[in-house]
């Protein structure tokens, strides 16, 4: 067990490793850096201009020295101007030469400057990464409940009326992006003028003008109901209804088994059998499918945060990516590929634990 | 011209039609209801299924659900069969079901003929013993009859899908047109959009974009996944090891990162998006030489004419694709000559061809995944043994022998697949990405409508139902094919 994590753990880096080079390779191509240089300096830029900021600011180094640099193995650039002035990777002008920092890449924990926020990387994406924490935290708590109950319900009496009527409903769900999704709800629970909103405030149902809140902005502080369900909601009904057919694709192969035969011909109650002999075996499946749909979520996050403009991670994802902003673009995609390669690392290891028939070898 | 309402003359029907979906929801929720109280005179079958549906008052229930569910379908038929006899003046939906008449009759002749002999056609003759199937296959027809009609033929539309008309901006559902001039249509169907465009027009003009695109897509994502999994699965060792590598690798990316790097318009003055289409379109030629050559090695004077025609048509197919304008990669800085225009048969916008080849490479590593692991399974079945002491070469047994048995799950991931990629397409537009900004389809649509969508959101739900019900249709018949391929 221990050596098949440790020899999993080498494979993600490997991946990672592999997969940062391929996104810096792809933001360092001369076209990106053109763009950069423009929307950093100004649009009119001539060409020796653009040549001249990018030299200046080390982009225009071979790809590899650049990778190492920004891995920190290799030593960050240093630039002496005509005018004397000397700035680096790792400094800024004006800094005594004794405090200058040779390495500074993510190694040494530095990663980087945002050219768009003009911020550091590391705290931009940690205050990013808890408000969609907070954002997944709730589809968790949302989502897999009501999978669960729905697959269980539709799996224990295969092709009855609860059967056909929930499968279809999470074939719906599966059938509907979170951007469909989304935008069907606002229109028809968060606006003042279509849906339900107007008929409910005209019965005086509702206090506010709408039923919910179609901008999730002000949930970054204060999360209620109110502003904060829409987006969950979205979030987690894409998702919800491939773990409820998984389960309920688990749950009538169990209630199938002999031992369930065997219960029920020693006359154990219906439920007694659902709950206790059928539900344990029933829910190792959908586990894994769980974890392995937390990635999955993250697309739906960048979606969602998008529609609903809540400034999380998916968020600074598109706006990295819009702005070509290379290093803040680097640590997004590194902590993505750290949470598909780490769910996918629980999910093996929890389904040996949950399933004793299976050994890893 | 006034202003239509939804169903216009037909509206005496609306309440019957309501009352029989709010009858229809409550019987079956009764059902369901009743049907986790035990019922003490209940018998049952097996392992726990319903034989007694028809029985006490969970079978009452059944019986006046599945009527009140008729009456709904025979309501619907009604609305249908009166717009297209009145037209406009049975509202909205009316004038929709008139114009879309063609989709109507060729949606008819399919299921009158398909249902005639469907004895002969084999899995897909067996759809028709499936109602989940039939409505799967209905609504993905439906939008494929309408692409094909509306997008090739101009047939169905109302008005151009590009033209602004003046006074139509935002207007809502069934406005009249301000100056309405001699044989223009005098409605905006389902409104107009933020630039005073028919919303209907574009909504039909959008889905020949994405019928078109995404069964391709999902075809060339195919040819790659086997051209690869096969062998990865029936070696195994170092291939196997490096190419799970490979697709791990890409799936390991949020989709949509990898989608804000590749479909850049400073990507695709890179020329990458071109050499990604070179090497991933020469898959379904490999795929097809080493099909035929593995079955017919063995007679030479029948393989090599045979190879010759099919390899030189599908090669010719493959450099028209990838050329544009007689280059195969045209970078600022250089160039890479190709098929000379004289001889190239089509050129493809770079945009498409960028958002084509993205949405091949992120679909390629699933079906390599799916690939290799049926014929993992499949490898050590006896008939492949059987052949293996015949003495046929590797590549017959992986084609000839263990493809055609994985063809029932390859079918019905097959058509999941397609509305993934439908889904990954409108994802696309919805960020903006690849297809031009005035493009009709109903990601880009989406995106454009939803910044006003509390105000005006027609423009926004329309392309975002039609792509529902695709998806949707795509799905249930994914599941109708997978229940009567199971049934074997």
């Amino acid at each position: 067990m221990g050596l098949f994590i440790l020899r999993r753990l080498g494979v993600m880096l490997l991946t990672a490793l592999c997969l940062t080079f391929i996104v810096f390779w792809l933001t360092n191509l001369y076209p990106n850096l053109e763009k950069l240089a423009k929307t950093q300096g100004n649009f009119r830029m001539s060409d020796e201009a653009v040549t001249s900021y990018l030299e200046n600011r080390g982009y225009l180094q071979p790809m590899p020295v650049k990778f190492g640099q920004w891995l920190g193995v290799v030593p960050g650039w240093v630039t002496e101007t005509a005018d004397g002035k000397v700035f680096g990777r790792c400094f800024i002008d004006g800094t005594p030469e004794a405090d200058r920092d040779q390495f500074c890449g993510v190694l040494q924990g530095d990663w980087g400057f945002s050219t768009v926020f003009k911020e550091d990387v590391g705290p931009t994406v940690l205050t990013r990464l808890a408000l969609t924490g907070k954002l997944m935290l709730c589809v968790l708590l949302l989502m897999v409940p009501s999978a669960l109950i729905v697959g269980v319900l539709a799996g224990m009496r295969e092709g009855s009326r609860m059967d056909r009527s929930l499968s279809t409903f999470s074939i719906a769900t599966t059938a509907t992006p979170e951007y469909v999704s989304g935008v069907i709800f606002i229109a028809v629970l968060a606006s003042s003028r279509f849906g339900l909103s107007p008929l409910l405030a005209e019965w005086g149902w509702i206090d506010g003008r709408t039923l919910f809140l179609g901008s999730a902005t002000s949930a970054m502080e204060d999360a209620t109901f109110w502003n904060f369900f829409l987006p969950v909601l979205t979030i987690s009904l894409y998702g919800m209804g491939y773990i409820a057919r998984m389960t309920r694709a688990s749950m009538t192969e169990v209630m199938t088994a002999q031992y369930i035969r065997t219960a029920r011909l020693k006359g154990v109650k219906f439920s007694n059998i659902v709950l206790k002999h059928a539900l344990r075996n029933a829910l190792i499946a959908p586990f894994t499918v769980i974890m392995l749909q937390i990635p999955w979520l993250l697309n739906g996050v960048v979606i969602v945060e998008t529609l609903f403009n809540y400034k999380g991670f998916g968020w600074l994802l598109v706006q990295a990516a819009a702005n070509n902003d290379i290093e803040l673009l680097l640590a997004v995609s590194v902590v993505s590929v750290i949470v598909v390669l780490f769910t996918q690392l629980v999910s093996d290891i929890g389904y040996v634990i949950l399933n004793p028939r299976i050994r890893i070898t | 011209m006034e202003q239509l309402t939804w169903t216009g003359g037909m509206g005496w029907l609306n309440p019957g039609l309501g009352l029989a979906v709010a009858v229809m929801i409550l019987a079956y929720l009764g059902q369901m209801v009743v049907s986790l109280v035990p019922a003490t005179g209940a018998r049952t079958i097996g392992s726990g299924a319903v034989a007694t549906a028809d029985q006490g008052i969970s079978g009452l229930f059944g019986r006046v659900g599945s009527w009140a569910f008729r009456a709904v379908l025979v309501m619907i038929l009604i609305y249908l069969v009166a717009g297209i006899v009145l037209g406009p003046a049975a509202g909205i939906f009316g004038g929709m079901a008139r114009q879309l008449l063609p989709v109507w009759i060729a949606l008819i002749v399919t299921f009158a003929l398909s249902i005639t002999y469907k004895r002969r056609l084999g899995l897909y003759g067996k759809l028709f013993d499936s109602t989940v199937g039939m409505i799967g296959f209905a609504l993905v027809m439906f939008w494929v009859y309408t692409g094909v009609f509306g997008g090739v033929f101009d047939l169905l539309v109302t008005h151009d899908s590009l033209s602004q008309v003046s006074g139509m901006k935002n207007k809502l559902p069934g406005t009249p047109l301000a100056r309405a001039e001699d044989g223009e249509y005098p409605w905006f169907l389902l409104g107009g959009d933020n630039l005073a465009r028919d919303v209907f027009t574009r909504l039909i003009k959008g889905a020949w974009v994405v019928v078109q695109i995404a069964p391709m897509a999902t075809l060339f994502a195919f040819m790659v996944g086997i051209t690869l999994g096969l062998p990865a699965g029936y070696y195994g060792g170092k291939l196997d090891v490096f190419l799970s590598f490979l697709a791990n690798l890409i799936l390991a990316f949020p989709v949509i990162l990898l989608f804000y790097l590749l479909v850049t318009p400073e990507i695709v003055l890179t020329g990458i998006p071109n050499y990604m289409a070179i090497f991933l379109f020469i898959f379904p030629l490999i795929f097809l030489g080493v099909l035929l050559n593995s079955r017919f090695y063995t007679q030479p004077s029948l393989r090599t004419p045979l190879l010759i025609g099919v390899l030189g048509i599908a090669g010719w197919l493959y450099l028209s694709l990838v050329s544009t304008n007689g280059a195969l990669v045209d970078a600022p800085t250089y160039r890479l000559p190709g098929l000379p225009a004289a001889v190239d048969l089509f050129d493809i916008d770079p945009g498409v061809l960028v958002v084509f080849v993205s949405v091949v490479f992120v679909n390629a590593p699933t079906v390599f995944r799916i690939v290799r692991g049926l014929t993992l399974d499949i490898k050590t079945r006896d008939y492949v043994a059987a052949a293996q002491t015949r003495g046929e070469g590797p590549w017959y047994i992986m084609l000839w022998e263990i493809l055609p048995n994985a063809r029932g799950p390859l079918i019905v991931d097959f058509c999941l697949r397609i509305g993934y990629t439908t889904i990954l397409l409108g994802t696309l537009g919805f960020f903006g990405l690849g297809l031009a900004s005035e493009s009709p389809d109903w990601g880009t649509t989406i995106n454009a409508g939803r910044r006003l969508l509390s105000l005006y959101p027609h423009a926004a739900i329309a392309p975002a139902l039609a792509l529902l019900s695709l998806v949707l249709g795509l799905n249930l018949l994914a599941d109708g094919l997978r229940e009567e391929s199971l049934r074997d």
